[in-house]
């Protein structure tokens, strides 16, 4: 019997926007309008001076660790192709386009001054808080788009996470899940080449993150992550297979020009040589060429824009400043729908040393401040 | 003698028992190059190889999972998982596999592994990087849980775990990793798992503690008029816990205060608790008293130090507690 080929396929790689600006108008054609793009590479010129400030609020104890976005901020156009009520289930290096998709940005800021209140998502957004520990929430997005199936209503989600990501167990349950109930989502793995300190390379063997997905039966590609019009092109795309039933996973090439959170220095373990080549790929760099070769941006609307943004930045700033510091009680209230009675006697005499054992408590009505409170 | 920090002593523990040792191996993420996002681990990979030193796929319960196989092959495996709110996908691997293998083969196949994880609050880490779960490992047979509070005891304590026959979890508490530095000896030595350690001898009440708040119980004692004799144990050890050391303090004192991070409902409080009431009632002047973090996550930054039973909490239910 000769030996037949059981399954082959292919990768595609797409780029449309190249480091110099250059357009394949062919592979641009529906997608972006001038105005679109004149949008974004403003919002993303906002969100990278907010990474900027972020990373000095923090150095200057005003905010927790952060995490710098500065590099990734293409993934914003994917908000400018999901509708208003799609779902983003994301990361942390997103924030383009979770601002973009209607979150306030002082949330995100807010989350990383140490304050729950950045994860409460405004009503009619239909959005989760960054995920924290690593490659856990592509499930949820593989459920909440199994839900939207079940139900019959048209969303699609989005899910983001890092290259490292893939490497966890949830991460290919999550794409089996979603591969083998149909449900509408799409993966959007940012492989910005480095998980902390841990290069691609020493990740997975494989040539692509992108071919993961074919294990799982789901429609993959590669794209250009720094390019606002592949990213658009790619999830355009996948919202139509999504709504068919058929999940996508997008990998998108991007890189961390910063280190991993301003805990990190990744000059302890990178080449200052990579990253020199890596800026030269900026998404906002090519974004600016392509604007000013056909004649829709200046060094006057950049002057312009860059005030513009400014302004945008410290009102963000001074919003999430300026949220009045939360209460101890809303860690106990915001444990369960209603509070159980013991719960509730550990909120009531929190102040207190013993959380409601000893004989002589006080009560909430006639709190004794405790020193350490007072 | 070297005066150091816990980071340096644990460092220190790691480098001689890899050079004495061949078959030791740590693996874990950023481990490596970065030397850990802690730098526990720096300097060792250079000196003892990528083959030694392991920067694993981000993956926690494929570094737990495959540090069990390589303790049942011959190798002496230090898994480290980055954060303990990372244990997560790793627990089943710990929980049911690692935990039961000895028991469950009646010997013939063994796990001599280390777990090390950074442990508990007060850094202003971001979410899932500050809590203290110390009392769920307690309550999983087969595992020694071990969580040191000084820089000597944590170099003793990790050697000791490394030379175990069986699986142990070395928890370390990262709020005290460079809070302060004791003279920690040169030459390899053990603290035994298993012994508390009595900080300070007392005849009036006994605290037990371990980990970061054994600092904040020295604390609260420093606060007390001095004819208020405390007796303060750190455990070192939360399982096998020591339990005569607890229950001779107790029957001597009378009185008992418990202060761990991790919440109140079935912590480790609870279960010394109950000792404290079985092994001596009759010597019992007080109810046992518990100072312990709430029933609720651990709050984000903004209000860690309102979760935290800090020293002025410990003192005021040793005061309560000696008082009544």
């Amino acid at each position: 019997m000769p030996i037949k080929v059981a399954y082959q396929a292919t990768i595609e790689y797409m780029q449309i926007l190249d480091e110099q600006g250059v357009l394949d108008a062919d592979l641009a054609r529906d997608t972006l309008t001038d105005d679109q793009v004149v949008m974004l590479y403003e919002h993303m010129s906002m969100c990278r001076r907010l990474d900027e400030i972020a990373f000095k609020l923090q150095r200057s104890g005003r905010l927790g660790t952060y995490p710098q976005n500065m590099g990734q901020e293409a993934i914003a156009s994917v908000a400018l192709a999901a509708r208003k009520q799609d779902w983003m289930v994301p990361c942390y290096r997103e924030n383009a386009a979770l601002f973009l998709h209607g979150l306030p940005p002082e949330k995100i800021l807010q989350h990383w001054m140490g304050d729950e209140r950045g994860n409460q998502i405004p009503d009619g957004l239909n959005m989760l808080p960054m995920s924290i520990p690593i490659g856990t929430h592509m499930l949820h997005a593989a459920g909440i788009g199994w839900a939207a199936k079940l139900r019959g209503i048209d969303q699609v989600a989005f899910t983001f996470f890092g290259d490292g990501s893939t490497s966890e167990g949830d991460f290919h349950e999550a794409c089996n899940f979603a591969g083998v109930m149909e449900a509408p989502v799409v993966f959007f793995c940012q492989n910005n080449g480095w998980a902390i300190s841990t290069p691609r390379k020493k990740q997975t063997r494989a040539e692509t993150f992108a071919q993961k997905g074919l294990a799982y039966g789901l429609k993959v590609r590669q794209v250009d992550g720094n390019d606002i019009f592949a990213i658009y092109k790619a999830a355009q795309e996948a919202i139509v297979d999504a709504k068919a039933g058929k999940p996508t996973l997008i990998e998108t090439l991007t890189y961390r020009l910063g280190d991993h959170t301003t805990a990190d220095d990744a000059r302890r373990y990178r080449d200052s040589d990579e990253l020199d080549a890596a800026k030269k790929k900026d998404p906002l760099i090519r974004v600016r060429k392509y604007l000013e070769s056909k004649d829709l941006w200046s060094a006057d609307l950049e002057d312009a824009m860059v005030e513009r943004n400014k302004v945008k930045v410290d009102d963000i700033v001074a919003r999430a400043t300026n949220i009045e510091a939360p209460k101890t009680s809303d860690i106990f209230d915001a444990m369960f729908a209603t509070t159980p009675p013991e719960l509730a006697r550990q909120r009531d005499t929190m102040h207190t040393h013993s959380l409601g054992q000893f004989p002589q408590q006080e009560t909430l009505s006639n709190p004794t401040p405790h020193p350490a409170h007072a | 003698m070297a005066n150091l920090t816990l980071v340096q002593a644990i460092n220190l523990a790691l480098t001689q028992e890899m050079e004495a040792d061949d078959s030791v191996v740590i693996l874990g993420e950023d481990v490596g190059l970065n030397g850990g996002v802690f730098r526990v681990t720096e300097g060792l990979q250079q000196r003892f190889g990528d083959h030694r030193v392991v920067d694993t796929p981000l993956a926690e319960s494929g570094i737990m999972g495959t540090a069990i196989g390589l303790a049942m092959n011959g190798i002496k495996s230090i898994p480290e998982i980055q954060f303990e709110g990372f244990l997560g996908p790793a627990y089943d691997q710990l929980v049911n596999h690692g935990a039961r293998y000895r028991s469950r083969t009646r010997g013939a196949v063994t796990v001599p592994m280390t777990v090390r994880v950074p442990v508990g609050g007060g850094i202003h880490a971001p979410e899932l990087h500050s809590d203290s779960p110390e009392a769920i490992y307690a309550h999983t047979p087969g595992l020694k849980v071990l969580m040191p509070s000084s820089p000597y005891d944590a170099k003793g304590m990790l050697i000791s775990a490394i030379r175990d026959p069986d699986p142990c979890i070395f928890f370390e508490p990262k709020r005290i990793y460079r809070a302060f530095r004791e003279e920690v000896p040169e030459d390899e030595y053990t603290v035994p798992i298993g012994k508390a350690k009595i900080v300070e001898e007392g005849s009036d009440l006994t605290v037990v503690t371990w980990g970061a708040m054994t600092i904040q119980c020295i604390n609260a004692m420093d606060s007390l008029p001095e004819d208020l004799s405390v007796e303060l144990i750190d455990l070192r050890t939360i399982y096998p816990l020591d339990v005569d050391t607890i229950v001779e303090s107790v029957q001597k004192t009378g009185r008992c205060v418990v202060a761990h991070e991790a919440p109140l409902t079935a912590g480790l409080g609870a279960e010394i608790s109950a000792l404290v009431q079985e092994r001596c009632f009759l010597h019992l002047e007080a109810p046992v008293q518990r100072v312990t973090g709430f029933d609720t996550f651990m709050p984000y930054y903004k209000m860690e130090l309102d979760y935290l039973p800090e020293a002025p909490r410990v003192a005021e239910a040793i005061t309560a507690c000696a008082a009544y």
